[in-house]
Order: structure tokens, then sequence, then C-alpha cells
């Protein structure tokens, strides 16, 4: 099912006799294609729960219209939208055994689309199969663990064959080991049953790994949208840069002047067609290589060994951050007596952005 | 020991007003023939309790508390469940109704209890207000005070319900504050009917709460006392209308005073019916209570 | 525009029911509501209706246009209303203070220190607050009676002074004060009382405040000891002095002067009600229950 939204806005009126209004979500308009997993990304409180409720319809939207497929879904009540909806603490009911749980939503269904015991129960079985629980039917959620209680959630939201799937920050309670088993998961249960799903999380390295589509938001607005590795490598503004990455890109200011880039007196790279002005620089850590000859030089603080590769840490005037990081293979040699380390920048993992608006340039 | 330093106070006064007395109250019930005044007794054995069993006082007492405690129990319990989830589902006046629900918390059951009396009364001068509505609908004044005997059950049971809803409000309401709104959400959006939502979802949650609340509100029941006295005066007996613990006090004290033999052993029968009664609530419910670990 | 009105004509059948069924909510709260309130009101009138007024009413009215103060002066006047006012006053604050004094010593013990046997000493404690008062009632008669405390304050308080529940609930509340505080303080030399005193009283002040009330609403409201243990008017408290206003008070029925004592006897409360209604109600769902 293909999901558009337009213009969608979500109003709150502000607590307290002074308070604003609160923008939670401001005039959305994107289309998810058929089939798809969309993660919506941002940091707590940019109105990404808001935008999932408005599609799951506990919320009207103040303005705007959704559309599934080709049916204006606006005005219609949660539970004529046939979504399917996985809640961050997975709220299963505590009284019903994961099989009551899971027949739940079924039981709903009345007249002529009443099923029988016995469609109920190969219902939940055959779903119950797909997210492999079908061995603890008969458990209480108390009974099980993070993981099988998040599955039973999904299975759950998964057996009245929901036209979109929605989870709510699906892996935030779950511990480190078992975050990465469950979104590799998440991702299987996704391409068998190609139904669209749309995921909220904090966790820019979650919504990357799974994700076709990521939608990063700040405020109630939409900064960007796209593939994950394309968002990554042209960012639409620093906040985004700022956003996406582990370890996260290290940002100075600098200037351009003739053609070439100047961070703290450095020419450090040239850059064709950008007039002169005062910018923010980003250099995500996978950008700097080790040079003795290197055009940019830092104070050199130490260094981090973690097998795979090493990172240099570093500090210099212009940035922003109190320490700069770079990320280098382990092979490199790093002379730890030195007061200063060279490097160069790689064009590609370096951005621009304008002074004033945070753009990025070009 | 400092530990017990501390606890020196709260043991002498919890043993000297309820550990002796518990003891000495048994030691009473089998003393026949107890002198209050000479501190002696003629034997010791079981009269107390049949002249307790076999007196109609007692036996009307008991009668008129079981009756009261039928009535009460559930109609109170379905009532106060009917009004905390009303509450629970509104937004403006809320506070204003459960403020004003819980007033009769903190009012003196004897004083409001005459406010009751006079509502009901019917004198020579006045049929009261009660009679004055049933009148306006047609029907035919009734003394509710010192007339038949079930128009004073009924002002009884209706003045210990509007006593003890108040405290039944406040715990159910908190109880369905308490259920996570994410149950809701998620039912509403597997198109799960109002209906079914309270029977599948708030009822098991909050079950615990209503059973805590029934077992109180038989235990709170079976004492019933100072409304009675409220309505129709301290001759509870010559009203027919005394409840168990009334005919202890007034074995104690009062009208036919100072037998603290039969007071104790109508005591320990009330205790007894308390216990089994209590008992039997807690295996029913342990059946059909969903309780959260 | 055509999509709009569509959306409309959807919407409008759930909106009338949702409107229904808020309209029956509120009447039947409404209703409720009445149903409490109505005694409180007729006890206001009745009480400024003029004798004269109130017996010439046989269909009583629901209102009056001449209200008069003068129930109220016999109230004061005529029986002692005053001094059993001031004697539930005297009894209220002195039986929660030592309650409180006793309360406090108890759950610390619980709570902090340790000491042999504590165990067992709490679990009886707790199997206490099983034991129905109307069980213990009768040798504390014969018990104030024999040592002559009828008719004494002595006999109305020490009997009435100990609660195993708050010292339960207390002692929850003192457990949840971290053991490093008490660690801290030993270090600096610190008393078991003065860290009583200085730190966990202030700390869990809601709880001790909810008790105090609670006990203090306990008090006022007291019927069955004093009735028990008093028969001389000069130390009736406000329950069982209403109770013998209306068997002997005011010379013949006269029931606006009673309603006049009613109301100077159930306003502290509702006063007291009023300025603390969150921790009141807060305390009582926490675990209180009447009488």
């Amino acid at each position: 099912m293909k999901v558009a939204l337009q213009h969608l806005t979500k109003k709150f009126p502000g607590r307290g006799r002074k308070a604003r209004e609160v923008i939670a979500v401001n005039d959305f308009t994107f289309e998810i294609p058929d089939g798809k997993l969309i993660g919506l990304l941002g940091p707590s409180g940019c109105g990404k729960s808001t935008a999932l409720n408005l599609l799951c319809g506990l919320l009207k939207p103040t303005d705007g219209k959704i559309f599934f497929g080709d049916e204006d879904v606006t005005g219609l009540a949660a539970e004529k939208r046939g979504v399917g909806m996985v809640f961050q603490n997975y709220a299963l009911y505590p009284h019903l055994t994961v099989m009551q749980n899971i027949i739940f939503p079924l039981q709903n269904l009345k007249g002529p689309d009443k099923l029988s015991k016995s469609q109920l129960r190969e219902k939940a079985y055959e779903v119950a199969k797909l997210v492999q629980i079908d061995s603890l039917m008969d458990r209480k959620p108390a009974e099980l663990s993070g993981g099988q209680q998040q599955r039973v959630a999904i299975a759950r939201a998964l057996v009245k064959m929901p036209r979109i799937l929605l989870m709510d920050e699906p892996l935030s309670n779950l511990d480190a080991r078992l975050r990465l088993q469950t979104r590799e998961e998440i991702r299987r249960i996704q391409r068998e049953t190609k139904i669209t799903t749309v995921f909220v999380t904090h966790d820019q390295e979650e919504a990357m790994s799974i994700s076709d589509l990521i939608v990063v938001m700040k405020d109630g607005m939409i900064q960007q949208i796209g593939e994950p590795q394309q968002v990554y490598d042209a960012p639409a503004n620093l906040f985004v840069a700022k956003f996406l990455g582990n370890p996260p890109i290290n940002t100075f200011d600098g200037a351009v002047q003739g053609g070439k880039l100047y961070i703290g007196g450095e020419a450090v790279m040239e850059v064709k067609d950008v007039p002169d002005q005062q910018v923010i620089v980003g250099a995500r850590p996978e950008g700097f290589v080790l040079n003795r000859d290197g055009a940019f030089t830092c104070r050199l603080k130490g260094v981090e060994v973690m097998g795979r590769d090493i990172s240099v840490l570093a500090e210099h005037d212009s940035c922003h951050d109190p320490v700069i990081r770079a990320i280098v293979s382990a092979e490199s040699q790093v002379d730890l007596a030195s007061a200063s380390v060279r490097f160069d920048l790689k064009p590609g993992k370096l951005f621009l952005f304008r002074k004033q608006t945070e753009e990025r340039i070009g | 020991m400092k530990g017990w330093l501390y606890l020196l106070p709260a043991v002498l006064f919890l043993g000297f007003f309820m550990i002796y007395p518990l003891i000495d109250v048994f030691v009473y019930s089998f003393e026949e023939g107890y002198n209050f005044a000479s501190q002696t007794y003629f034997g010791t054995g079981t009269y107390n309790y049949k002249y307790v069993l076999r007196d109609p006082y007692f036996l009307q007492a008991v009668k008129n508390t079981f009756i009261l405690v039928v009535i009460t129990v559930p109609l109170s319990t379905g009532l106060a469940l009917l009004i905390s989830v009303g509450l629970s589902s509104i937004k403006p006046l809320r506070q204003l109704y459960q403020t004003v629900f819980f007033l009769p918390y903190v009012t003196n059951t004897l004083a409001v209890g005459l406010v009751f009396m006079i509502l009901f009364k019917k004198t020579p001068y006045s049929d009261g207000f009660v009679n004055l509505l049933i009148n306006w609908f047609g029907g035919k004044s009734v003394d509710f005070i010192d007339g038949p005997y079930w128009a004073k059950m009924f002002v009884l049971c209706l003045y210990t319900i509007w006593v003890v809803m108040p405290f039944k409000i406040l715990i159910l309401t908190s109880a369905l504050a308490s259920v996570n709104r994410q149950y809701y959400d998620a039912a509403k959006i597997d198109g799960t009917s109002g209906f079914r939502i309270f029977r599948k979802i708030t009822l098991p949650m909050i079950s615990p709460t209503i059973v805590y609340l029934i077992i109180t509100g038989f235990i709170g029941a079976f004492k019933a006392y100072s409304d009675a006295v409220a309505l129709f005066g301290t001759n509870l007996n010559g009203a027919q209308m005394n409840t168990i613990v009334g005919y202890v006090y007034d074995m104690l004290y009062g009208s036919s005073g100072g037998y603290p033999s039969y007071a104790s052993a109508a005591a320990i029968i009330l205790f007894i019916i308390v216990l089994t009664i209590t008992c039997i609530n807690l295996l029913v419910s342990k059946k059909h209570v969903h309780y959260i670990s | 525009m055509n999509q709009k009105t569509d959306l409309k004509k959807e919407k409008k059948p759930g909106d009338i029911k949702k409107t229904v069924g808020k309209g029956i909510i509120y009447l039947l709260l409404t209703l409720w509501a009445l149903v409490v309130l109505f005694p409180f009101y007729w006890m206001i009138l009745t009480s400024v209706k003029s004798y004269g007024t109130y017996n010439s009413e046989f269909i009583p009215k629901l209102f009056t246009l001449s209200p008069t103060i003068q129930n109220y002066v016999d109230a004061f006047t005529t029986v002692p209303l005053a001094r059993y006012f001031l004697n539930t006053v005297i009894f209220t604050l002195i039986t929660t203070g030592i309650m409180l004094v006793v309360t406090v010593l108890a759950a610390y013990a619980f709570a902090r220190l340790n000491f042999r046997g504590k165990n067992l000493v709490f679990l009886l404690f707790l199997s206490l607050m099983m034991i129905p008062s109307e069980l213990v009632i009768i040798t504390n008669y014969v018990t104030v009676t024999s040592l002559d405390l009828r008719n004494t304050f002595t006999g109305l308080i020490l009997p009435s002074v100990t609660s195993v529940f708050y010292i339960y609930l207390l002692k929850e509340n003192f457990e949840q004060v971290p053991d490093q505080l008490y660690y801290a303080a030993k270090v600096d030399g610190t008393s078991d009382l003065k860290f009583l005193w200085k730190v966990m009283i202030p700390i869990c002040k809601p709880t001790i405040v909810t008790i105090t009330i609670l006990k203090a609403i306990e008090c006022w409201n007291s019927y069955v000891w004093p009735r028990l243990v008093t028969d001389n008017e000069l130390y009736y408290l406000v329950s069982n002095g209403i109770q013998s206003i209306r068997e002997n008070g005011f010379g013949r029925e006269n029931i606006p002067a009673m309603m006049a004592a009613v109301v100077v006897i159930s306003v502290p409360l509702i006063i007291l009600f009023l300025v603390f209604r969150k921790t009141i109600m807060a305390g009582v769902s926490r675990g209180g229950t009447k009488g």
C-alpha cells in the first residue's frame, strides 16, 4: 500500500497561560512507496511519534491529508484504517496469554467477517510461526523475555493483515545484543510480508541499517528524505550531517577565498565554484588521511586503538567540539611523541555549510 | 538495645490496649456469670455463647447485619464502578466532581445521619422531604424512621451506601487511572468496541482493586453501627434495627448494661463470621482475578 | 470541496453517538453529586429557618426568605456545644500528637535499627492489623472502668493512640530513604535521634502529614469509644454530644437548632478537607479506610 502525506500539520495548544501552541508536525508532504520500510528519525521531541499517531489515527491532524493508496483516510477513525501498530512498551495485555493476545484484534470482527475458533487458531499460528514464537503460545507476557514480547507485539499487529504496519521505537526496550538481532528480524519479517512499514526511532544507526528510506526530522520539520546512504553522503544541512554517523562528524569554522578552503589560516583544500564567504566545515571521521606533509595541522591529543581501525584524537582552535576524532586504518603509524599531527582531507567526506542558514553548499 | 528503646512506646500501647485485651476477651467469653462489680464468676464453659445465640435481640442483630451486607456491598461497589468509569471518561469538571463525591468521607457520620433522619422522618408537623417526593409521584407517605421494618432497613442501607461511596470511588478512579493508556490505544487501533475494551481489558486490569473493595466492604458492613445509631438513636434493640456490633456495645453498656462476658462471646462470634466470609472471598477471587506480578 | 463534505458526512453519526454518551455520563455524575450535596444543603437550609417557620411548614420549602442565626445562638447557649467542641479539639490534638511520636519512633526502629527479634515483632505487628477493634474494646472498657478513668481525658485518649497501620505506612516510607544518608550521618557522628529529626522526618514529611490528617479525621469522628467511657456531659465529644442533643437537647424536637449544631460540627472537617484536598485524597487512596 502506497502512503502519501499532503501538507500534514498537527498543532497542540500550549500548556500553561502564556505558552504558545506547539507545532509537533509541520507541513509534511511526502510519499512512501508500496512495500518499503521507512524510518522516521530524529531527536526526542522532534514530532516523530506524533507523526506516527497521525498515521494510525489516534490523533487527528490540524491540517493536511493522509492517503492510503488512493483512499483519503484523514477523517477515518483508527479502527477503520486497517493499520497494525507495535507500541514502544509493546502494550501486551498482561492478563491474556500469547495466543489470546494475538487473536484479540481478530475477535473484534463482527457479522459475516466473524471467524470460527479453528480459524482464529490457524491465523494465530500462521503469524506466530512467521515471528518464531509458536512454541510460546500458552505463556503470559510476564513470562517472556523482552525480545519475545517484541515478537508477540509484532504478531498481534500483523495478524489482521494490516495495510500498513507502524512501529514506535521498536528496539528501544531491548539490550544491545538483542537489538542487533531483532532489527535483522524486523527486516526479514517486513521483506516476507511486503507490508509497507513505518517505524520511529531516535537511533540513527538503527534507522540507517534497516530502512529503505529515512525521513530525518527536527522540531516538527522534515529535514531530508532519502535512502540512508544517499542522505549520509549528501546531507541537506548541518543538522542532518551531525545527526547521522557514529562517531559524529567534526565541524569547524572556515572560510572560502579564491577557490580555496581555509581552516584557521591553513588552506586545506581546493574548492571550485564556491563564492568567497564564511562557512561551516563538516568533516566525517573517515575523511581524514594521515600525511606527514598534509595540509591540515592539528594538535595531537592521543590515540584509541579499536582493532579494525584507530581513532586519532586531536584539537584545533577552529573546531566546534573539544576533540576532533579521525578514523584511520590500523596500519597507520602515529608518532605519539610529536605535538602535532597533519592530515589530508578527502573531498567526498567533507561538506561546506552556509554560515547563516546551515544549508549545504553545492 | 537501642531498637527496643525506640519501639518501647508502641509495644507498651499495643501490649496494654490490644494484645492483652485480645487474650482477655477469649477468657471473658468462657467465664460464666461474670460479675462486673465484684469481678467474680461461677465457672467456665460455653454458656455465654449459648445465651447469646439464643438471645432474640442477637438473632435480630445478625439478621439485620446480613441484610445490610448483602444489599449494600454489591450495590455500592457496582455504583462506585459506574461512577468511576464515568469520571475517568470526562475531562472538564472532573476535579470538581471528584471533590464533591469525596465529601461524605470527611463528615461526621453521626451528624449527617441526623440530616438523613429529618429528611426521611414523618412527624405530626410534617411528612418530611422524601415523603414529599413520594407524594409528588403519587405514592403514600411512609415513616422511614419509626415505621415498618423494610422502610427503616431501606434508609439504613441508603445511608450506609452514601457513607462508603467516597472511599470506593476514590480507589476505583485511581485504579482506572493507573491502567496504561497504551492498552486502550492498541485496542482502539484493532477496532475493539468500547464495551469489549471495558470487559476484556479494563475489568481484568482493575480486578484486584475490585476484590480489595469487596473484601473491605464486607468487613466494614459487618461492623456497621454508628450509621444505625445516627438514624434510629441509641435504643437500637427497641427500633429492631440493632447490628451485631451494636449488640456488643449494648451488652457492655447502655440499656441492657454491664455484661462483658456476653459482649465478648458476641464479639468473637462476629469475628468468626467475618473471618469465614473473608476466607471465602479470597478463595473465590483467586480463581477469577488476574494479579500482575 | 466535494471531498470535504464527504468527510463531514462520514463523521456525523459517530459524533452524535459520542455527544449523547457524554451527556448521559454527565447526567449520571450530576445526579450522584446532587445525592451527595443535598443533605448538606438541607442541613444548612434548616439551620437558618426559624423554629416557628420550620414547624409550620407541613410541606417543607426548598429555600427560605428570612434566614436567622438564632439557631446558632441556641446551639451554643442551651446545650454545651462549645464544651463538646473544645473537648474534641483537645482530644484530637493530644491523641494525634502522641500517636505521631509513638509511630515515628516505632517506624524508625523497624526501618533503620537492627536488634534481635525485629522480624518477629514486625510480623506480630502486621498480624495485629487484622484484629477488629470490637474485640479489644471490651477489655479496654473494663480496664478503664476499673482504673477509675471513666470521664477523664486519659481514659479517652490512651486506648485511641495506637495505629499499627500508620507504623507500617511510615516504615515503608522510611525504608525508601537511601542507606548512604544514614551511613554518611553516622560517619559524621550524628546520633540516631538527631538523624531521625533532621533527615528522616523532613524527607518523609508528606507521609507524616498524611497520617496526621487521617488520624485527626478519625479522632474528630470517633463515636464508639467516647460513648462507652463518658457519661458526663463535661467530657462529651462532638459525636456523642450530637447524639445526646438529638435525644434530649433543646427540650422538644428543635430541629433547626439541631441542624445548626450539625453544621458547626461538620464545618471544621470540611474546611480541613478543602485546604488539604490533594493530601487527604492521596493519603486515603494509599490505604485509609473509614473508621
